[in-house]
């Protein structure tokens, strides 16, 4: 097993991969970056803490983020044709807590995020908090994508991709 | 130029036996007047009483186009009023919840009002003296609604002062509210877990018209509901059914299912699918939830209220209420084209926190911004909007399982794929948008 924990640049330059796989709609190797009991969380509410007995806009496990990956293709998906696209727009990530010892790091990204749909395109912004967990081979991996929009509880229309 | 205001006639026409005109969903000058006589002639949901538990706890919010504060008054009483200063017109309170004490204050000019609505005071009083400013608008305070019901904490107005009784326009449709709140050991529900709020470019009515249409999720679905259902089966063999499988695999079902779940339809548009089963039927079981409502209900009438499974409950004009999961929707009309869909969920209380955990996840994973199920709906109503505007056809078509016997038949329980229950509601629009309208005619 490596004990050789991973630098602060390493752990930033892995949310910044982590960003450009959505941006270049690889998402089967995207979803490939989370832990098996792994989550991407986007809460309603500023400062939510609880994830079940709140609504949140997106609370996805492995299966959940697998079927939303598997529409996003299905012949059938009227909503996607053409397909979104999107683009992340990323502050440096800070690597706002680290316990080499457990191999666990969490890091914190303000983002602007803009998603089209046909001719249109929807502007979002917020933070990006990456919870880290080193693995037995060294990589790393996500347990938890937080996404906090500065405007988490206002009325949206469709959000079809991942920020 | 106007072709519908004051003219009843041409109201009427819009609306065949089996044929909707388009203008009920695109014309703007016909927008115009369902605020003003359909959302004042008919019992509009305001709010819950949860919302406001204390004196002076208040839900600022709309009632078609107009916005109206529900707010607990000192007697206890709820009072609905309309959000508007009587001096300039400035809304009193702020959009959402809050409590604002003893009395609203205007932020502008710091004039004050009851909860109930009279003027309280206004700074420098003795420049209206002498002016006759006790026969103005202005001293009567903050104006009230028509009409206010409360029916087991849900919160109801008509804004006309004249017009149709709350029990004789809702009847036998309050048994699902009932039965929501049943489903509560101590017979109280809270709102809770927040408001999923959904921006719609389209007409109000097509939400409301696709909550009764059961021919349309093993089409439109099928591309989240179907591969949640594919990606499952994929699973090792022995994995537990996940909850978000549970609830979103029944969506796929076959017509067959969907026929035979029922519709039955009440008289003033409202009505319900899923009549002997529905998609929320087979949900698992929570823990203790049974012996609670043993011990609340006795076994015979407990098995009675969990085995009354409805699906959507339409009560006309705007909301759909889904008692088995605790669901109240909103279709919050903005224009012609623009909707506003809330979501509001609720607490059983006395109830396992398990419930409101589902009741949270289905909201989230088929009503939210982010649904794949709300895309595949959203993606639906938008090309209906756009394709309503062709000079192909005049006429959008609700004519499944038409019999023209149904006319004179207020109330009845019939093929879960009967557009019976989009007719009714087309046929109490053309009532309620007119009642007023003619002399002598009465809604």
């Amino acid at each position: 097993m490596s004990t050789v924990s991973p630098t602060d640049q390493q752990l930033i330059d892995f949310v910044l991969d982590e960003a450009a796989l959505l941006d270049d709609l690889r998402f089967d190797d995207w979803l490939a970056l989370f832990t098996e009991d792994g989550h991407y969380w986007m809460p309603l509410a500023h400062g939510q803490t609880d994830p079940r007995l709140h609504a949140s806009l997106l609370y996805e496990d492995r299966l959940l983020l697998e079927v939303r990956i598997e529409r996003l293709r299905g012949a059938r998906t009227f909503s996607q044709q053409p397909v979104s696209r999107c683009h992340h727009l990323l502050q440096v990530p800070r690597v706002t807590a680290r316990d080499d010892a457990a191999g666990l790091y969490t890091c914190r990204t303000a983002f602007h995020y803009t998603e089209t749909r046909q001719d249109e395109q929807a502007l979002y912004a917020g933070w990006a908090t990456h919870e880290l967990v080193r693995q037995a081979d060294g990589a790393l991996r996500i347990r938890l994508k937080r996404v906090d929009l500065v405007n988490c509880d206002a009325a949206f229309g469709n959000m079809q991709l991942f920020m | 130029m106007d072709r519908y205001r004051d003219n009843p006639d041409a109201i009427a026409a819009l609306v065949r036996d089996t044929e909707v005109h388009k203008d009920c969903y695109i014309d703007p000058e016909v927008f115009a007047l369902e605020m003003q006589h359909l959302f004042a002639n008919t019992w509009v949901y305001v709010g819950h009483a949860s919302q406001v538990p204390r004196p002076g706890d208040y839900f600022a919010t709309t009632v078609g186009d107009q916005p109206v504060v529900m707010v607990r008054h000192t007697d206890q009483s709820i009072k609905v009023l309309y959000n508007r200063c009587a001096h300039k017109g400035v809304k009193v309170a702020p959009d959402g919840c809050g409590s604002t004490g003893k009395f609203f204050r205007c932020p502008y000019h710091a004039w004050t009002y009851r909860t109930d609505g009279k003027l309280l005071s206004i700074p420098l009083k003795k420049g209206y003296e002498n002016t006759g400013f006790e026969a103005c608008e202005a001293s009567t305070g903050l104006a009230a609604v028509g009409a206010v019901h409360t029916y087991r904490d849900f919160v109801f107005c008509r804004l006309n002062p004249e017009g149709i009784g709350f029990e004789d326009f809702f009847g036998p449709s309050l048994s699902t509210l009932d039965n929501m709140v049943d489903r509560s050991p101590e017979g109280r529900l809270e709102v809770a877990g927040g408001v999923m709020r959904y921006l719609h470019r389209c007409n109000w009515k097509m939400l409301v018209d696709n909550q009764t249409d059961t021919c349309h999720p093993m089409v439109a679905h099928e591309s989240s509901a179907g591969t949640a259902v594919k990606v499952w089966e994929n699973a090792p063999a022995g994995t537990p059914k996940p909850m978000a499988v549970e609830l979103f695999a029944p969506f796929v079902s076959p017509y067959e299912f969907f026929e035979n779940m029922g519709i039955r339809v009440w008289p003033n548009g409202h009505g319900h699918t899923g009549v002997s089963d529905s998609i929320h039927a087979a949900y698992s079981p929570a823990p203790g939830y049974w012996e609670s409502m043993v011990a609340a209900y006795g076994e015979e009438r407990a098995k009675a209220i969990l085995g009354d499974v409805r699906h959507n409950t339409v009560y006309f004009p705007n909301i759909m209420v889904k008692g088995p999961i605790q669901t109240l929707r909103i279709f919050r009309p903005l224009a012609a084209d623009r909707t506003l869909v809330e979501s509001w969920t609720f607490r059983l209380v006395g109830a396992p926190d398990l419930l409101l955990e589902r009741t949270l996840m289905y909201n989230r994973l088929v009503n939210a911004p982010t649904s794949v199920v709300g895309h595949d709906d959203l993606e639906m109503y938008e090309r209906a909007q756009q394709g309503l505007a062709s000079r192909g056809s005049q006429w959008v078509n609700v004519g499944r399982l038409f019999d023209s016997a149904e006319k004179s038949q207020d109330e009845a329980v019939t093929n879960g794929t009967n557009e019976w229950q989009m007719r009714s509601q087309m046929r109490a629009w053309v009532r309620f948008m007119t009642a007023g309208m003619r002399e002598g005619v009465a809604a």
